[in-house]
């Protein structure tokens, strides 16, 4: 038999039984870790967690952000030492001190990030970390045959020889998986693998995770989105502050017990959408025009307009132009074509520091963007308005006193979870840092709102609190442009959607219209 | 999520690594054993030697004024490097911009003005600072609008003034006499000695009253809020509503004025004169006393004694025990490795 085609069906039994898996009672789980401790400086990572994973199945990893699920994976895969517990593989008592320990064990983990070197082609990267009979010489030929051989066995084709940064992100992940079983993975961790993926990339994704579990393979899928354990996961653990909450079968359950035991209370999910009154356009942008870095065309002629009290909705696949859009109206990056006018007044061109004035507030595309990490938490709360009264007096000093009390204000208002007005962002979870930068922008009351992916890589209880602020802020009258890459969110909160494809808009679509596979499509750039 | 290099225990040394005060002072007193280290090496006992040194910079008011002597023109260029590299702007021309400010400091001070010292001196010390600050301004300025490399038009801007000062020291400055110097400041303008039979001057009262300015400005302004959010995070900065080309322009003027008192105070304090080459090299160890004092104007001042007190006592370590001064050179040279290293790993990232 053919040794590839071998370790794709680890266990020639399990493919005529595949049931032995799912009773389990008489063979050891592929994975069990019991009694998982993990202390980092202030934080239990993990506390006395228990995890079984059986062979055959996907079984999904829930939890808020910081509640230890990559702790907990990188933990399996070698990344990090536990400071308590066992790790049995098919009951045997291992110690896995590296990833290439857990890559000998037959595990494999996809990162967020791709670990990838991305002017390598796809074979030089599989190969990349494997040692093989030709050395010191690489065997790229016969890694571009394995290559196919396996891209072939889970039913779709990739070019060995294609540079990775030529590759789309989907193909990208895919190298990743390949990568995977060509190290002979028989247990594959997936890091948050949808975060990047378009609804046609994630379907396609859950597909090959059902083919690769009919091969004999385990998956593990760490995930904070509950409708994607609905639609793929056997099983399901949830996690909560470094705690096991539970482990249950998906049959048993919903996503509305799973969003309670990951939050640990009632998550209010239907945000009242009350008709708020439309009036003045608060943003016109008419036939703009962008570059990228590259100074290649990004934003190719794009229009579009937000009234006050509306949220308009900007969505489409990550790089197809929101991030030059978002740049460009910020003032960071120039405007090659077209106009942008914010209430009013042409600021096409303009300076960041021109368009505050007009009335204008950011939510960055990027945390790091809004937030000075290594300066106190009243400096961060005071950036907009630093210069002017109440804040500095007219000879340039600051006005301590008033700074202070106004952060303590913002802290207190929007319930920031910090030790002191003193303290330095960089010690704050993500969804606090956020919280920092929404008091800041918010409490201006700014008539336009440009947020960038507000809630990227929060977790549940984060994105509620922050989606309901921009509702909130809707209702006062703001105006809001809400570019994000959650479609979830997109819809639920936008009274209008522009979605983009390849720096063009698509189709602008009204709330009631809006579809999943509508919208879908337009980002895939088909337009029926 | 979890950063990996939360992984490890804290252990002592990473304590030390994230301590702005225990970590230069541990390199500092690593740095000296090293010293010791190579002087058992060349067969010299390093107790003898050290004794020396400190003898020769602090044991008597003669030898600590010496080492304020040499400490004050540090200090001065040490608080321009502070200002400076807060909003990240590598200024590395503090020797020229203490020529620059040398020359105006002296064109100033031979004016005919007949002026009483308390005005004429003020007048010098201003003049030091414009001086200092537009020979700042140029490299500032191509690094603003035309995104020039300021570490290299700085470092080559140094050659300029330096070699400004030579040529007018040799011809339209050239005072009566063969050597290469201006003709002799009158003595109103001179900064006047503090402590008699020593050569403790005005400038140095002048360079610890300006370390408490500097840190009034750093910490109390909106300007040195603005220089360090501009450092911190250029477009967080941006999106904030600050201009950061007007931030880095003052900061560039601030730092080399304060590098032009020091030319000012060398001029006016110690040589009396215009003197071809009159700074040796305080300009370029000023950036080593900036990062050894973390940008810290507290630090920068005990930073600019230490190594005051190393340029005021390496000869006569040398004399005392025959160990050749060149070593002083690898104990700041090991402190200047440590400190910077640290200093990119945490703010260069």
């Amino acid at each position: 038999m053919d040794p590839d085609h071998h370790n794709l069906k680890p266990d020639p039994d399990l493919r005529d039984s595949p049931e032995v898996s799912y009773a389990g009672s008489t063979e050891p789980p592929q994975v069990l870790m019991r009694g998982i401790v993990k202390r980092f400086p202030g934080v239990l990572a993990n506390d006395q967690v228990d995890l079984e994973i059986k062979r055959g199945e996907i079984h999904a990893l829930l939890g808020e952000n910081g509640a230890g699920k990559s702790t907990l994976m990188n933990i399996l895969y070698g990344v990090y030492q536990p400071d308590a517990g066992e790790i049995f593989l098919n009951g045997e008592l291992v110690s896995i001190h590296t990833p290439k320990d857990a890559i000998e064990l037959k595990i494999g983990m996809i990162h967020q990030n791709f670990m990838q070197i991305t002017n390598f082609t796809v074979a030089e990267n599989v190969l990349l970390s494997m040692k093989n009979r030709h050395e010191p010489f690489l065997d790229i030929a016969g890694a571009t045959a394995r290559i196919n051989r396996i891209a072939e066995s889970l039913g779709f084709s990739i070019d060995p020889g294609a540079k990775v940064s030529l590759l789309s992100i989907g193909d990208r992940q895919r190298v990743e998986i390949i990568k995977a079983l060509y190290q002979q993975a028989e247990i594959l961790i997936l890091d948050e693998p949808t975060s990047v993926l378009t609804p046609q990339g994630t379907r396609d994704l859950f597909r090959l995770l059902d083919d690769l579990i009919r091969r004999g393979l385990s998956v593990v899928f760490i995930t904070h989105k509950l409708e994607e354990i609905m639609s793929v996961a056997d099983r399901v653990t949830v996690l909560r502050l470094g705690k096991k909450v539970a482990t249950l079968n998906r049959a048993e359950t919903d996503t509305r017990e799973l969003a309670r035991l990951m939050v640990g209370r009632e998550v209010l999910y239907d945000i009242k959408k009350e008709e708020t009154r439309l009036e003045g356009e608060v943003l016109r942008v008419e036939d703009l025009q962008v570059l990228n870095r590259k100074k290649l065309v990004a934003v190719d002629g794009v229009s579009f307009s937000v009234r006050r009290g509306e949220i308009v909705g900007i969505a489409g696949v990550i790089g197809n132009g929101q991030s030059e859009l978002n740049a460009a109206l910020c003032g960071l990056q120039p405007v090659r074509g077209g106009r942008v006018i914010m209430n009013g007044e042409d600021l096409t061109n303009a300076q960041p520091r021109e368009i505050l004035k007009w009335g204008v507030g950011f939510i960055p595309e990027d945390q790091n963007d809004g937030l000075l990490m290594n300066q106190e938490i009243w400096e961060n709360l005071i950036l907009n308005g630093h210069g002017q009264p109440p804040f500095a007096d007219r000879f340039g000093r600051i006005l301590f006193k008033n700074a202070f009390a106004y952060s303590r204000e913002l802290v207190e208002r929007y319930s920031i979870k910090v030790r002191s007005i003193h303290s330095l962002p960089r010690e704050l979870s993500g969804g606090h840092r956020q919280r920092l930068i929404l008091a800041r922008e918010l409490s201006r009351n700014p008539k336009l709102l440009v947020a960038a992916h507000p809630t990227r890589g929060l977790d549940v209880g984060a994105e509620e609190y922050i989606q309901q602020q921009l509702e909130l802020g809707k209702e006062q009258g703001m105006g809001i442009l809400l570019i994000s890459t959650k479609l979830e969110e997109t819809m639920r909160l936008s009274d209008r959607i522009v979605v983009m494809y390849k720096g063009r808009v698509m189709d602008i679509l009204d709330r009631d219209e809006a579809t999943v596979e509508k919208i879908g499509l337009l980002m895939a750039g088909v337009k029926q | 999520m979890e950063n990996e290099a939360n992984n490890r225990r804290r252990s002592i040394w990473a304590v030390l690594w994230d301590n702005d005060f225990l970590f230069p002072v541990v390199v500092v007193l690593a740095s000296f054993v090293l010293g010791a280290l190579l002087m058992l090496i060349s067969g010299v006992n390093p107790l003898i030697a050290y004794r020396a040194l400190f003898d020769a910079s602090f044991g008597s008011s003669n030898s600590i004024s010496e080492t304020m002597v040499k400490a004050c023109p540090l200090l001065l260029c040490g608080l321009g490097t502070i200002v400076a590299f807060r909003c990240k702007f590598w200024n590395i021309g503090a020797e020229g911009q203490i020529y620059a400010g040398g020359i105006m400091a002296a064109l100033v001070g031979a004016l005919p003005l007949h002026l009483p010292g308390l005005v004429h001196i003020p007048l010098m010390i201003l003049a030091g600072a414009v001086g200092g600050a537009l020979f700042a301004f140029i490299p500032t300025f191509l690094k603003v609008k035309l995104k020039i490399n300021e570490v290299i038009t700085t470092i080559m801007f140094n050659y300029i003034a330096i070699h400004l000062v030579g040529y007018l020291v040799h011809g339209p400055m050239k005072g009566k006499g063969f050597l290469p110097m201006s003709e002799k400041l009158p003595p109103e303008c001179c900064l006047p000695r503090l402590i008699p039979a020593t050569r403790f001057h005005l400038g140095i009262v002048i360079a610890l009253v300006t370390a408490g300015v500097v840190y009034f400005l750093i910490w109390k302004t909106v300007l040195g809020y603005r220089i360090r959010t501009v450092g911190e995070n250029l477009t967080a900065a941006r999106l904030g509503g600050i201009n950061p080309v007007s931030v880095v322009i003052w900061a560039g003027l601030i730092s080399g004025g304060l590098a032009g008192i020091a030319g000012m105070v060398e001029v006016g304090g110690i040589q009396t004169r215009l003197v071809e080459g009159f700074s040796p090299g305080y300009g370029y160890l000023a950036v080593a006393v900036g990062l050894v004092g973390q940008l810290k104007p507290l630090g920068v001042v005990l930073a600019a004694i230490l190594f005051g007190a190393l340029l005021s006592g390496s000869n006569a370590m040398q004399s005392a025990v025959g160990v050749p001064f060149t070593i002083i050179y690898v104990i700041e040279g090991f402190m200047i490795m440590a400190i910077s290293a640290r200093f990119m790993k945490r703010r260069l990232k």
